[in-house]
């Protein structure tokens, strides 16, 4: 049989930006890859492998300041080049026969209009037809895309919707004209893992449905093993790899797709030690560490015992009403020294707000929190500024939490400043780059601001500024979540060797149960406020007990072997 | 939306209460007597006396207040003590070229600087953006006082083209002859610092995720701009808005006087020339009324704009 002509391929693509002062700096190095009409490609690699940049350069949506398309480069969409075609022919490809879905749903909808109309617009525009049919065919949108109650999410704003609502309306924007070719950017990234694989669900059976070409673009290998049918691998702008989905898996020929298929943590494993990129790129060949046992031990004492904590919020509603809302019903447990706690849920489990109570950044309404015996909830502020210091925080999102005005030396000397850890600046100064150089980081970083830094670096710096305070308990609320899977194996990897060395006390607060699983040593499953299972480790995760548990670790990525038990024949 | 309305209003009744409270201190205390001033040379004890008995100024403090409250409460402020006319009057035969004034150079002035920072926020980067960030900034640095007698100067005096000031009863005379000059000026006055901010305000929602969304929608920019950034940058344009409306008033006041335009600010000016006091509590009391209005007013618009504004 004569092979068709690929719907889209991309040949020599080189793409470079230049900076304010005159650097270039090429982001794509040339690649050439082709995606058939109807099957699915998985762009794959870590942030700033130029994958989305690639997607980008397809679309022509990349800026058009500062940013250069070497003339040798093609993209043939149909047979024609989109990189010599004119805005009106583009214009008519954006949104009609190439469609885009892109990683943060919330920003990416326009907030100030509402989600049918955005919708309508779409189909008005490509179809050309009227309001009327249009506003009938978006509501017949948003009945496939599987959104409740479609006809008052048509009337609804974004930030009405949750997460996962959100990217499915998306979702039918994009697929709103019948596109040929779909590129989803990381569409699962921001989502938790039960609607992360409602997501990906929806996208293959939508696939199938409309034949649609499908370029899919995620830093997680092990995401992609479930429905994509050939896989390139980027690193650094080019191409390492580029296979059918079943040789990836089975017979990794690059160093860097093994490396990627290997750092992120497992369900039936749990290496002392993480492997990161660098041990499968570097001459020193990679070993398997020894496995390392988790759970409260008999000797372990209590650091943190909580007792019935309950959070509420208050808004107000009505004429004179006033509404609460219970976000953390009841809970209860205990954190040993030098162990773990990781706690579990969804977005709007509460456990976030677990957090905050904890350190008394939101107003418990009931129940105690017993820090080495002493109730912190009734604390004077005065008494808690000593309890401050020993507990702390470490934020998810590594680019907000940050103060951008402040300079990394600013950053970790002001709690110290605080505290009054160290007697003088240049004291401090000097403690502030040792903590650096403990989280691995160069001690030059410090006059550096946050912006200079990735995501990964800046998760360091956050922690290290919690160190600077000699804390006893940290609180790791979602802290590897925003992260690459390679970064995050870094991140967790120091994030255990400072329990070791330290002796810290971690309560780890987390979407991901793989990455629980790997860290904690008890874990405790919420869902709407409430405990539902609080079990060791191993146990918790061999047999679990509550519904919530087994629908929350079905929905975990598990590899090839379980990819190819789900997969649609 | 009616139960937020209704409680707003409500909590203006106490902020009004601490206005009229202040208000009536600064008179009694800082103020002078009045009677002082309405005798001029006249100055026997007897007609002190009399003056004091005719403004009511003999009886005790706590019966002034309530005769000020029941002022407010019936919005009738008696009469002016400098033209004898009933303050109500006065004022009412004012607010017709104050508000002709202000409300066109506030409507014009808003439509060209919005219409201006899109435009060369569209075009970012270009010569044409430079150059009106340029001229922006040149003309931002320049006092009112001198585009007013410059525009008296050289357009009026000079050119001939506008009649260099005066003010008719008929409304049509007034829109064709006197007006344009005065709205000229105010609208220019105001332009610069408002396209600058204007623009910024755009640039800023230009870098949002949602018109990558509209882009690979396959809108055209003219849309994107004119439909989905530009509701969007309303927000903080609305707030400056609200924001500049005392600078607008005092502008006016600054217009009224070169132009002879015989508004409220004039009226201001005059009243406290004279220490009229009824018609400085009147006025004093409608501009308090009038900012706690357009405060709730700016809420509401926001709502308008921005579904994610929770009205409490």
């Amino acid at each position: 049989m004569n092979p068709a002509p690929p719907l889209l391929s991309v040949r020599k693509l080189r793409v470079s930006f230049r900076d304010e002062h005159g650097h270039g700096a090429e982001a794509v190095k040339g690649i050439s890859f082709d995606i058939p009409a109807g099957k699915t490609v998985a762009l794959v690699g870590e942030s700033g492998s130029g994958k989305s940049v690639t997607a980008m350069a397809i679309t022509r949506l990349l800026p058009e300041h500062g940013c250069h398309i070497d003339p040798g480069s093609e993209i043939l969409f149909d047979g024609r080049n989109l990189l010599t075609a004119s805005r009106r022919e583009l214009r008519c490809l954006r949104g009609g026969d190439i469609a885009m879905v892109f990683q943060e749903p919330m920003s990416s909808l326009n907030p100030v209009f509402s989600v049918g109309e955005q919708i309508i617009e779409t189909l008005m525009l490509h179809t050309g037809v009227g309001r009327k049919a249009a506003q009938q065919r978006a509501l017949a949108l948003l009945q496939e895309v599987g959104l409740p109650a479609p006809e008052r999410k048509m009337r609804s704003y974004p930030h009405q919707l949750s997460g996962g609502q959100q990217q499915r309306v998306m979702i039918a924007m994009a697929i709103a004209c019948e596109p040929k070719l779909l590129i989803a950017d990381e569409p699962t990234t921001a989502l938790d893992v039960t609607i992360q694989q409602q997501i990906l669900q929806l996208l293959t059976t939508l696939q199938q449905k409309h034949g649609m070409a499908v370029l899919f673009i995620s830093h997680d290998l092990e995401l992609v093993g479930q429905f994509a049918d050939e896989v390139v691998v980027m690193h650094h702008g080019s191409i390492h790899e580029h296979a059918p989905v079943q040789q990836i898996f089975e017979a990794p020929q690059d160093a860097y797709t093994k490396a990627l298929l290997r750092c992120r943590p497992h369900l039936d494993r749990r290496p002392a030690r993480l492997p990161v990129i660098r041990d499968f790129l570097g001459d020193s060949c990679h070993f398997e560490p020894p496995q390392r046992e988790r759970g409260y031990q008999a000797e372990d004492r209590v650091i943190l015992e909580v007792q019935d904590l309950c959070v509420d919020y208050h808004s107000r509603h009505g004429w004179f009403g006033r509404h609460s809302q219970r976000a953390v019903d009841g809970v209860s447990f205990r954190l040993m020294r030098g162990r773990t706690l990781g706690i579990v849920g969804e977005s709007g489990s509460g456990k976030s707000t677990l957090g905050l109570a904890l350190m008394r950044l939101q107003q418990a309404s009931a129940g105690r929190v017993l820090f080495e015996g002493e109730d912190m909830l009734t604390l004077t502020p005065r008494q808690l500024r000593a309890y401050k210091r020993r507990i702390q925080i470490v934020f998810q999102n590594p680019y907000a939490s940050l103060n951008p005005r402040c300079s990394v030396a600013q950053i970790l000397t002001e709690p110290m400043l605080l505290h009054g850890i160290g007697c003088d600046a240049e004291e401090r100064l000097q403690l502030a780059g040792d903590w650096l150089e403990h989280v691995g980081l160069p001690r030059k970083a410090l006059a550096k601001y946050p912006h200079e830094f990735s995501g990964g670096q800046r998760q360091r710096i956050a922690i290290a500024r919690c160190l600077t305070m000699h804390p006893e308990i940290l609180i790791c609320d979602e802290s590897v979540s925003a992260l690459d899977v390679s970064v995050q194996a870094q991140v967790l990897n120091l994030l255990q060797s400072l329990q070791d060395e330290l002796g810290l006390s971690y309560l780890f607060i987390s979407h991901d149960l793989a990455v629980v699983k790997h860290l904690s040593d008890q874990v405790l499953v919420m869902q709407q406020g409430r405990c539902v299972e609080l079990a060791d480790a191993d146990t918790l995760y061999a047999a679990p007990q509550h519904p919530y548990t087994r629908q929350l670790l079905d929905a975990i990525p598990q590899g090839w072997p379980h990819c190819i038990r789900s997969r649609p024949a | 939306m009616l139960a937020y309305i209704v409680r707003r209003v409500w909590q203006m009744v106490p902020t009004l209460f601490g206005v009229m409270l202040l208000l009536f201190v600064l008179f009694n205390w800082v103020g002078g007597d009045p009677s002082y001033i309405l005798a001029g040379k006249n100055l026997s004890a007897e007609a002190l006396a009399g003056i004091r008995q005719q403004l009511g100024l003999d009886l005790p403090l706590p019966q002034q207040f309530l005769i000020f409250v029941k002022q407010v409460l019936t919005l009738d402020f008696g009469t002016s003590w400098s033209t004898q006319q009933p303050v109500s009057t006065l004022l009412h035969s004012r607010i017709g070229p104050s508000l002709l004034l202000t409300g066109s150079i506030l409507l014009l002035g808003t439509v060209l600087a919005i219409g201006i920072a899109a435009l060369v926020a569209y075009l970012r980067g270009s010569l044409t953006d430079r150059l009106v960030t340029l001229i922006a900034t040149c003309a931002m640095s320049v006092s009112a006082l001198v585009y007013i007698i410059a525009g008296q100067y050289w357009l009026a005096f000079k050119g001939g083209w506008f009649p260099i000031m005066g003010w008719s009863d008929s409304t049509l005379d007034n829109l064709l002859h006197y007006l344009p000059l005065p709205l000229l000026l105010g609208v220019i006055v105001g332009l610069a610092p408002d396209i600058r901010f204007y623009r910024s305000c755009f640039v800023e929602e230009l870098g949002h995720d949602y018109v990558r969304t509209a882009r690979a929608k396959g809108l055209s920019e003219p849309v994107i701009m004119l439909k989905h950034v530009l509701r969007n940058a309303m927000i903080p344009v609305v707030t400056s808005l609200m924001m500049s409306l005392p600078y607008l008033m005092m502008g006016a006041m600054l217009l009224e006087t070169f132009f002879g335009i015989p508004g409220m600010g004039k009226e201001v000016v005059m009243a406290v020339e004279r220490s009229d006091f009824p018609v400085i509590k009147a006025i004093t009391i409608y501009i308090a009324l009038a900012t706690m209005l357009f405060n709730l007013l700016t809420d509401i618009i926001y709502k308008l704009i921005d579904p994610r504004v929770q009205l409490h």
